[in-house]
Order: C-alpha cells, then sequence, then structure tokens
C-alpha cells in the first residue's frame, strides 16, 4: 500500500470499512507529512491532538459499521472557516487571537460526518487574493516546483490546494468568490469544485462578499469531489441564502455516460495574448469530450468582457459593508490608543493595523462605489450588467447547452512576488475566466488537464447548470479520465 | 470621473474608518483612480430597463416565527472582546 497521506478519500474510505487501515494511521500519516511540510506553510494551525481524538472517535463509530463516506477522512479546513475553540482569523491579523464559540455550518457537518480536522490552512487575507500573498501568516508556496524560485499555489484558497496537492491531508474545504477554488486547484494539479450559489450554507464561514461566496471541497479526484461535497452540502435555516432542496448522491451520479450531452465552447473566452498553451489545452478537452460521445457547440457570452469589472465593484462594495464588524469592540485586534483617542480614532487605528494593504484597497474602493453620488454610477450599474451576465448563461442553456468548457485560468502558476510590481488589475486579471460563474451563481469545476512546456499543471473548468453539480462531476470525471493526469509534484520540500 | 484626488481620498478612508497617513495619501489616490477607470469599462454597457440583480437565484427568503431563539451567552460573546468590563463591551469615551 502507497503511503497512506496519497490516498484518495474513496481508497480511504474503502481501506476503512474493510478493517484495513484505521483513521488514527491514517490521520498519523497525514501529521507526519504536515511536520515534514513547514517549508509550503500551508498549515498555519495546527490540531493533531483534536485530530487524534476525532481520528479514534471515527474508528470506533466505523466499527460499528454505519459510518458515512467521510468518516475517519483526515481534512485541513481553511482559515476561512469558523471552528469551535480553534483560532479562525481569515488569514488577517484583525482576527488574531479570536477562538470562535461556534462551528461554521458547512466543517460542523463535515465533523458530524466523522472527517478529522488536522488544522487550518492558509489563504489570502479574508479570500482576497489569487496568489496567497496577502495572508498575515506569509506566502502559502506550491509543491510544484521547476527552477529555483517558489511558486504561487493561487489564492485565495492557497493552503488548501498546497496541502491537498502535497498530499499533507486527503482533501480540504475551500472558498470561491471570485475563482478561490478553482484558480488554485488548477495552480497545483488539484481538482475543486464552486457549487450552486446556496448548496452550501456560508453561516459561520467570515464573510466577504456575501452575494458571491460559495464553499466546496478541493480535492486529488473528481470522485473525491462528488463524495466531500456531498457532505459540505444542504439546507441551513441560519442562512437565509441556503437552498431547500434535496442533495443528491453525487457519487452516484459519476456514470461516465455523456454521450448527446452538448457542451459550449464560448468564444468570448478566446482572450487576446492568451498563450498557445492554453488554447491548445482547451482545444484538447473539447475535442476528449466529443470522442465521449458529446457534441460540442461554439456559443457566444457577450457579457463575458464586463464580468471582471463588475466583480471588482460588486465585491469590494460588500467587502466594506461585511468588513464593518471589525472595529475592536467585540473580537480579534484593537490599537493601542494615545490619550485622549476617542472612538473614531480607536477604529481608525484598529482597522490600519488589522487589516492589510489588499483588504484596505478594497474596503476603500467599496466604500467609494457606495457612496452617495456614486452608488447609481457604479453599483447599481454592476448589478444591472450582473444580471446581463446571468441572461448570457441562461440563454445557452435554454438553446440546449448541459455544460461550459474554458480554461481554467489564464497562465500556469506564476513565481511569489513576481507580481509585487504589478498594479492591482493585473492580479485580477487571474479571476478572468473563474468571476463569471460567481456572478451568475453557477457550478464551476477546475480539472487538472495536462502539464505546461515548463511542466507545470494547467487545468480546464467546467460550468454547469444551476443545481446540476450531479452532472458537471460527471463530465469532469470523464475529462479527468480522458486527460490521464496523475502527474505529481516531486517532494523538495 | 475617475479620478481620485487627495481630498477625496482622504474623505474615502475616513468614511472606511482606517487611518491613513498623509504621505500614503497620494499612492492610495492613484490605485484608486487605476481601479475605477478599470471599472469605466462598465459604462459601454447598454443597460437601458435592466433590473439590478437581487438575488443571483430566483428565492423567496423563509420566514420563520418571531421568537426568541436564543441567549443568555453573555460570557461567551464577551469571550472574545478587546476590553469587556461588568458584563459590557468596553471603548474610549464616546461623549464628552
Amino acid at each position: 500500500m502507497s503511503a497512506l497521506n496519497t490516498l484518495t478519500i474513496a481508497q480511504a474510505r474503502d481501506l476503512l470499512r474493510k478493517g484495513d487501515v484505521t483513521s488514527v494511521a491514517l490521520t498519523e500519516a497525514c501529521l507526519g507529512a504536515i511536520e515534514g511540510a513547514g517549508r509550503l506553510n500551508a498549515f498555519v494551525h495546527h490540531t493533531p491532538d483534536l485530530a487524534l481524538e476525532r481520528a479514534r472517535a471515527a474508528d470506533a463509530r466505523l466499527a460499528k459499521g454505519d459510518a458515512p463516506a467521510m468518516c475517519g477522512i483526515p481534512v485541513g479546513i481553511k482559515d476561512l472557516f469558523c471552528t469551535e475553540g480553534v483560532p479562525s482569523q481569515a488569514a488577517s491579523r484583525i482576527l488574531s487571537g479570536f477562538l470562535p464559540p461556534y462551528e461554521s455550518t458547512v466543517s460542523a457537518q463535515l465533523r458530524d460526518s466523522g472527517a478529522v480536522m488536522l488544522g487550518k490552512l492558509n489563504m489570502d487575507e479574508f479570500a482576497m487574493g489569487s496568489s496567497n500573498e496577502t495572508s498575515v501568516y506569509g506566502n502559502a508556496v506550491n509543491p510544484w516546483k521547476v527552477d529555483d524560485r517558489d511558486l504561487t499555489p493561487g489564492g485565495s484558497s492557497g493552503g488548501s490546494a498546497s496541502a491537498v496537492a502535497a498530499d499533507l491531508c486527503l482533501a480540504a474545504t475551500g472558498t470561491d468568490t471570485g475563482g478561490s477554488i478553482r484558480q488554485p486547484a488548477a495552480f497545483t494539479g488539484t481538482v475543486g469544485i464552486k457549487p450552486t450559489y446556496g448548496r452550501c450554507s456560508r453561516w459561520g464561514i467570515v464573510a466577504f462578499a456575501s452575494s458571491l461566496d460559495q464553499a466546496g471541497p478541493m480535492t486529488k479526484t473528481v470522485r473525491d469531489c462528488a463524495i466531500m461535497l456531498e457532505a459540505m452540502c444542504g439546507h441551513d435555516p441560519r442562512d437565509s441564502t441556503s437552498a431547500d432542496l434535496p442533495v443528491p448522491d453525487f457519487e452516484a451520479m459519476l456514470t461516465g455516460d455523456i454521450r448527446g450531452q452538448r457542451i459550449g465552447i464560448p468564444r468570448e473566452y478566446r482572450m487576446e495574448g492568451m498563450p498557445a498553451e492554453i488554447q491548445a489545452l482547451w482545444a484538447k478537452g473539447a475535442e476528449m469530450l466529443r470522442d465521449a460521445g458529446a457534441e460540442i457547440v461554439d456559443i457566444s457570452l457577450p457579457h463575458t468582457k464586463y464580468a471582471l469589472p463588475a466583480y471588482y465593484v460588486i465585491a469590494p462594495a460588500e467587502a466594506s459593508s461585511n468588513l464593518a464588524r471589525y472595529d475592536g469592540v467585540r473580537f480579534g485586534h484593537r490599537a493601542k490608543l494615545a490619550q485622549g483617542d476617542g472612538i473614531t480614532q480607536m477604529y481608525e487605528k484598529t482597522r490600519a493595523e488589522g487589516f492589510g494593504p489588499e483588504v484596505q484597497r478594497r474596503v476603500m474602493i467599496g466604500t467609494y462605489v457606495l457612496s452617495a453620488g456614486f452608488y447609481d454610477a457604479y453599483y447599481n450599474r454592476a448589478r444591472k450588467v450582473r444580471t446581463l451576465i446571468k441572461r448570457d448563461f441562461e440563454d445557452a442553456f435554454a438553446a440546449g447547452i448541459d455544460a461550459i468548457l474554458t480554461p481554467a485560468t489564464p497562465s500556469s502558476a506564476f513565481g511569489l512576488g513576481e507580481m509585487a510590481e504589478a498594479d492591482p488589475v493585473q492580479m485580477y486579471l487571474n479571476d478572468v475566466f473563474t468571476v463569471t460563474v460567481n456572478l451568475a451563481g453557477l457550478p464551476g469545476i477546475a480539472v487538472p488537464a495536462g502539464l505546461d512546456a515548463r511542466g507545470l499543471p494547467l487545468g480546464l473548468q467546467l460550468i454547469g447548470r444551476p443545481w446540476e453539480e450531479g452532472a458537471l462531476l460527471n463530465t469532469a470525471q470523464v475529462l479527468e479520465t480522458a486527460a490521464g493526469f496523475v502527474s505529481k509534484p516531486e517532494k523538495w520540500w | 470621473m475617475s479620478e481620485i484626488d487627495l481630498e477625496t481620498a482622504r474623505n474615502v478612508a475616513h468614511l472606511a474608518r482606517i487611518a491613513v497617513p498623509e504621505d500614503t495619501l497620494p499612492t492610495l489616490a492613484q490605485e484608486l483612480s487605476h481601479m475605477l477607470s478599470f471599472m469605466e469599462q462598465l459604462n459601454e454597457v447598454d443597460v437601458e430597463g435592466v433590473e439590478p440583480m437581487v438575488s443571483v437565484t430566483p428565492m423567496r427568503l423563509k420566514r420563520r416565527a418571531d421568537g426568541v431563539t436564543d441567549g443568555d451567552k453573555q460570557d461567551r460573546i464577551l469571550a472574545n472582546a478587546p476590553d469587556a468590563r461588568e458584563g459590557f463591551f468596553a471603548v474610549p469615551k464616546v461623549v464628552e
């Protein structure tokens, strides 16, 4: 048997149920791998004692024979999820010392299904970033490496992607507001799905942009995504936008049969200056789906170009409102005050010290677009454009398209620090293929599909109809099988 | 329309309750201006008669009975406060 930490969820589940392996053994293998991977800076809060306690409980449950699929599976949890009694900082200084007295619904569902939390994972501060470089914990590092440079694992779920790719855990939770699950998955050769808006409860997940945020699994295979997603989603009365819909058995929907499915190729995603390798991979992906019996159809999503600017109005606007709660009164950091400072100085100093530069920038741009006189010109206009972007997808689906194939990212992983001098908008371009999906509330999945000339992973994205994650996962698995991506990063850390 | 001057930057920082030192205001103004000019692309779109999106998935917000469902957690609520005294959150003097 290969090292236990390298197993997939499906493999581990089957071994656990047969009694061939224990959750304690799986957990110890992961804890050992984490200990040896400090260089990756993926895990930022370690909970080994809690993990072993849960692993023992999982083993007892497995012995009784009625354990759910995630029972005994060691996972990492993104720092954005509030976990009871365990630091949950959203990678921000302003939440230093915060110990949630409650557990987020998604991590509670995983816990209750018997999954074992190994610790908390690095990310961009408040999930604002595409490279994991805005974290108070420092950069997370991609286990993939082709020269002496350290590469970004992507962001904002960079620690999750790095940990899964480096086999520090069997799977991890991520969250995705504009591409924060799919872009890091693509940069690390892993699989990540952002479900339909409303599939996963947002309760207890630190809010960034509430109308766009969704949690999802980050895993080694599409099958694992199906297994873990099922455990994460479901109706939650504590999130008023959580959908009151039954949760299907996603894994059972992986039939491998996509004959007759109509896959759209949106012409607006052929961006100027797109690397030839990405174009070729995209064409190859379409060919694989055609070979599997799908029909490939050219489609148009005319408002694609306006998705990024609309997103960078809406997301900061919501963030400026959501982040108003960090005021130094109820939790987290409070600045030391000078003699005579009043409450306004307390707010201003606390937030200046507690928020990093990117978060400050976004809160301020959000404040501006919501301010009197600019609300209509920016915020309302962006919300109208969002309606049009969603309508583009609705038209495509109404015309009989079942799923849409696009590249996941405009490049493979870049070097940490390489974008430091670039203006913020350059970094935002990372989300160009993923952000439309959040604006339209659709499910989207990134699947590793090949390596570029330098030997770094590249991913393709499939976008599905609302609430049809099962069909989307099935198509994704066909793509995964056809692409046959099996490369792993060579251990250097 | 998208040029943010120093005065506007200072005002936005104040509205956002973030202390920004005077010497970094020019950089901030420049960054905000640049972001806004990126957003100006939205002006190319014909949005005549288009409703601004309120909810991405068509749904009616759930209702529930107007009853007390939670409470009596003062200690737990105050446990994370930087300064809590006698059952209250403590802040600097608000009224002179």
